[in-house]
């Protein structure tokens, strides 16, 4: 028993602590800019790092589908797209909430808020593709293919582009690292609550999609039954 | 071994090339694709020049950009249309699928290289000429106008078996066209002045990049939609 949910209490206990401890810690003082908003490097970042992780869950769902056209890849395909587009959106509020404290206002039209809204555009779409299609067969095979093309014009773009672009994220001028992180700014203590914040929330981000795809499996029971 | 190989290749790229001849044959029957197209771009160019004048070379080059991306709609969307399903049937027993959407992607690259170099004469006849390396943007633009139609084939493939076609088409190739029109802008943006911009070969190596990984896109995923 344990083994199947020992996840599910891991992000639990995680989550706690980030939302408890995240408030908490030390943070260093960055001479005044900043401030307290920083501990949305707790919330915000974990976001993003949730939406990628299901996308990419999604689109090898996707490939398994086309390679092996078995009904439940399908529906795994599809709910954890919807949930990675769910913490996408929570990623643009969480995001626009801190960008109203530190850049004066919630959008500012930054290369990385761009290319967030690009993402969201592309996985609505692909919702849009799908209920236009009737056939259930026709509409998993055009939706899975759709996805795996959506995939792979996104994140090229979403990894390379910022890169060599000016923006009001902090780091990825040229080649210097990660874009959306400035590694001079954290400290050791940061990074105590931030890894876990990370782990908590793609757990819980797998944990949400995998409620969904039970509830689809048991509705389509029931609709077969009927 | 070899010549087996060798004899396929053949076979195939002679398949090729007679299916892209019979889009251009039927294009140059009809000629309604070529000519429905022009007269979009002209009106479009000339509505822009009646409410705005000759526009700043910002504006121009923004205005070309999203006048291509209408045209690679209109131009594109005919390709998987105007086939009937008895006809892709045909199609279907006597070529592979790989040999289709080749030529579909060969003839649409074609197509929007001549339509890019009209709506660029067009752009210059009303609008003004603000280019100071004319030709380097004349190649910008084909290599855009290749990887436009590239992404706009096979979009259309998709929505050709969806069925509200042309209104899906826009609404799956629009956020998917984003960044690379964004890429496009800025490479562009070159040949209005003599600056030098950093990174420019970096961002051209990208969309070649772009341009290949849809081929090879395409290639892959073209048969699973073909399957009916």
């Amino acid at each position: 028993m344990l083994k199947n949910w020992w996840w599910k209490i891991l992000s639990f206990v995680l989550l706690i602590y980030t939302c408890t401890y995240g408030f908490l810690v030390k943070i260093p003082v960055l001479d005044g800019r900043m401030q307290q908003t920083v501990r949305n490097l707790f919330f915000h970042v974990p976001m993003w790092f949730c939406m990628q992780t299901l996308f990419i869950v999604s689109v090898i769902y996707a490939i398994r589908f086309l390679a092996n056209p078995k009904p439940v890849y399908d529906t795994y395909s599809l709910e954890f797209a919807r949930t990675g587009l769910v913490f996408g959106i929570l990623g643009l509020i969480t995001g626009a909430i801190w960008a109203n404290y530190q850049w004066g206002k919630p959008w500012s039209g930054d290369p990385k808020q761009n290319g967030a809204a690009i993402a969201l555009l592309i996985y609505l779409a692909y919702f849009v593709l799908r209920g236009s299609v009737t056939d259930e067969a026709k509409r998993a095979r055009l939706s899975a293919v759709y996805n795996i093309f959506a995939f792979a014009m996104l994140f090229p773009t979403i990894w390379i582009l910022p890169r060599l672009t000016e923006s009001l994220h902090p780091g990825g001028q040229g080649s210097q690292g990660n874009p959306g992180l400035n590694p001079n700014d954290t400290t050791p203590e940061m990074e105590g609550v931030f890894l876990p914040a990370i782990i908590g929330w793609i757990l819980l981000g797998v944990w949400i999609a995998t409620l969904r795809i039970r509830l689809q499996n048991y509705k389509e029971k029931i609709l077969s039954r009927a | 071994m070899r010549d087996i190989f060798v004899q396929a290749m053949s076979y195939s790229s002679k398949q090729i090339i007679t299916l892209v001849k019979k889009d251009i044959l039927l294009e140059t029957r009809q000629q309604y694709t070529f000519y429905g197209v022009l007269l979009y771009v002209a009106s479009t160019v000339f509505i822009i020049y009646l409410s705005t004048g000759q526009p700043e070379n910002e504006i121009w080059n923004a205005l070309f950009w999203i006048v291509q991306l209408f045209v690679a709609v209109n131009a594109v969307a005919k390709s998987f249309l105007q086939d009937s399903k008895g006809r892709m049937l045909y199609y279907y027993t006597i070529s592979g699928a790989l040999n289709y959407i080749l030529a579909k992607l060969i003839f649409n690259a074609v197509l929007m290289l001549l339509m890019s170099l009209l709506t660029l004469l067009i752009f210059v006849l009303l609008l003004g000429n603000p280019l100071v390396h004319f030709f380097q943007f004349l190649l910008i633009g084909f290599l855009g106008s290749v990887g436009l139609s590239f992404v706009f084939t096979f979009l259309a493939a998709i929505a050709a078996k969806a069925q509200q076609q042309a209104a899906l088409m826009a609404i799956m190739g629009f956020p998917v066209i984003v960044p690379q029109l964004l890429l496009l802008g800025k490479i562009s943006n070159k040949a209005f002045s003599d600056a030098i911009q950093t990174g420019w070969w970096q961002m051209v190596l990208l969309l070649f990049c772009f341009d290949i990984l849809i081929i090879l896109l395409s290639i892959i995923l073209f048969p699973f939609l073909w399957r009916d």
